[in-house]
């Protein structure tokens, strides 16, 4: 049974449908690319799944179970299995970086208050931010805020982590650090769909790849298989021009 | 002029300096309590009015109209207002109390719109990071949308609250012992209206000034990034 399954999931913004029957599966322990040009629908899948956008149709199943976004209770739920890293980050400006990192795992898991700042701290040491504890976000740069993100993320503990571009704002150099800490989670068996341009990071770490396209699937599978032979000619323009850079 | 000079000994008496103080005190606390309760009430009601859902339409509706109706009433007739309903259901209600009711009544009315338009600056994605994180709404608000819109929602309601100590000059109608009331007094006791509605007027400066300042201080104290608001000690390197 896969941990995530969607399928033939629709939503729109008023009366724009920019997810129109997307459809893909991630297996426990499965790391899944999204990928894409600009504007296909990869943050919106991931907004959808954490139901901050109800879907207006199909079905997503977590670990086999159909989510009712409607029933606050389930969506409740979903969100306790689930974290997500934002595109632009989203920390919350009024909070040091512990308080960010902290403050859900405390206030809303209930988990004791020491033990979770003994992980932040952990979790902010592994993406390189140890010595950043009490700043606040505007005193950050865009590649530290993203970094502050994921171990936000991490510190819920989620069984599956969606990440949006998380690598985005990041210098080369940290770019690996990241990937470092993305790389051993996978190794650690954590479900994880990754939205990215990467390509080279996609190759390397996804089990496979799902290209979308204007609000719907147009082709998935291995790495290997969908980058260097695409079948559809969607995909082998859109891989041709991303991977000639 | 003669005349005001003459008066000038008399007029400064220890009882009216004290009269004055008095009553320049009770226009403050009118105005501080009516405000303060008035802004809390005004946070309630614009939680209330952003209540999602169908069923609370009605719920929302009252609040936009309570909003929409006081804010175009003259304060004058609210005190009036309050003054003959309370009087039904109260009969030996202070008029203290009439007082800071009518105030608090306005105050709602008015800071609810500076109140909602603070959590409206707020960014969206803020909102949506503390959703996914299961925060619900009331939490949400409270810890994240609150103390971020704080910079936009307390410079016009101190503002507010300074502005309005002039104004509850009007509840000396229904004959509360405040600063204006007791001019009108010292008035009639034969005082010159010039030096007894100067010495107010100068008063009401007096009291209204300062918290000017002060409001202006906090605006910019408020408007600085949060890093720099910290007490320099606990500033890590
Ligand atoms: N809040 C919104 N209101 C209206 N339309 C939106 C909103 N957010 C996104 N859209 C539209 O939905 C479509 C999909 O957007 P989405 O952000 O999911 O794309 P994306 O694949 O993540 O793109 P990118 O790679 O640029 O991040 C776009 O056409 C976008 O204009
Ligand atoms: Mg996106």
């Amino acid at each position: 049974m896969p941990h995530l399954e969607v399928s033939d999931v629709r939503a729109r913004y008023g009366s724009l449908e920019v997810l129109s029957g997307v459809s893909f599966t991630v297996d426990r322990g499965e790391v899944v690319a999204l990928v894409g040009p600009s504007g296909s629908g990869k943050s919106t899948v991931l907004r959808l799944l954490v139901g901050l956008l109800p879907p207006s149709g199909g079905t997503v199943r977590v670990a086999g179970e159909p989510v009712d976004y409607r029933r606050a209770a389930m969506v409740r739920a979903v969100r306790d299995r689930m974290a997500i890293v934002f595109q632009q980050y989203n920390l919350f400006q009024n909070m040091d970086v512990l308080k960010n990192v902290t403050l859900a795992p405390v206030r809303i898991k209930g988990r004791d208050r020491r033990e979770v700042e003994d992980l932040a701290r952990r979790l902010l040491d592994r993406v390189g931010l140890g010595d950043k504890l009490h700043a606040y976000p505007d005193e950050l740069s865009g590649g530290q805020q993203q970094r502050v993100a994921i171990a936000r993320a991490l510190a819920m503990q989620p069984e599956i982590l969606l990440l949006d571009e998380v690598t985005s704002a990041l210098d080369p150099e940290l770019v690996n650090e990241v990937l470092e800490v993305i790389r051993d989670l996978a190794r650690e068996g954590m479900t994880m769909i990754l939205v990215s341009h990467e390509m080279a990071f996609v190759r390397e770490i996804a089990d496979r790849v799902v290209m979308m396209d204007k609000g719907s699937v147009v082709e998935e599978g291995p790495p290997a298989e969908i980058l260097d032979n695409p079948r559809t000619a969607r995909a082998r323009d859109f891989f041709g021009k991303i991977l000639r850079h | 002029m003669d005349r005001i000079i003459a008066q000038l000994p008399r007029f400064f008496s220890e009882r009216n300096l004290i009269l004055l103080l008095e009553s320049a005190g009770l226009t403050l606390a009118m105005t501080a309590l009516g405000c303060l309760i008035g802004f809390f009430l005004a946070l309630v009601l614009v939680y209330l009015r952003k209540t999602p859902g169908l069923w609370a339409l009605p719920l929302r509706l009252v609040c936009v109209a309570y909003v929409e109706v006081f804010r175009r009433i003259p304060f004058l007739v609210i005190v009036y207002l309050v003054l003959f309903f309370i009087q039904t259901v109260i009969r030996d209600a202070s008029l203290f109390t009439v007082a800071v009711i009518a105030i608090c009544l306005y105050a709602t009315a008015y800071t609810a719109e500076i109140i909602r338009a603070g959590l409206e600056s707020v960014p969206q994605q803020q909102i949506d990071a503390a959703t996914a994180m299961n925060l619900g709404r009331f939490r949400t608000t409270l810890w994240v949308v609150l103390p971020q819109s704080m910079p936009v929602i307390v410079p016009p309601s101190v503002a507010f609250a300074v502005g309005f100590i002039k104004d509850t000059a009007l509840v000396s109608q229904v004959g509360v012992f405040e600063l204006t009331f007791r001019g009108k007094e010292l008035n009639n006791q034969g005082f010159s209206a010039v030096l007894v509605f100067g010495t107010i007027a100068f008063v009401y400066f007096l009291m209204s000034w300062p918290l000017s300042l002060y409001g202006q201080y906090l605006e910019t104290r408020l408007a600085a990034p949060r890093s720099q608001r910290r007490p320099r000690k606990i500033r890590q390197s």
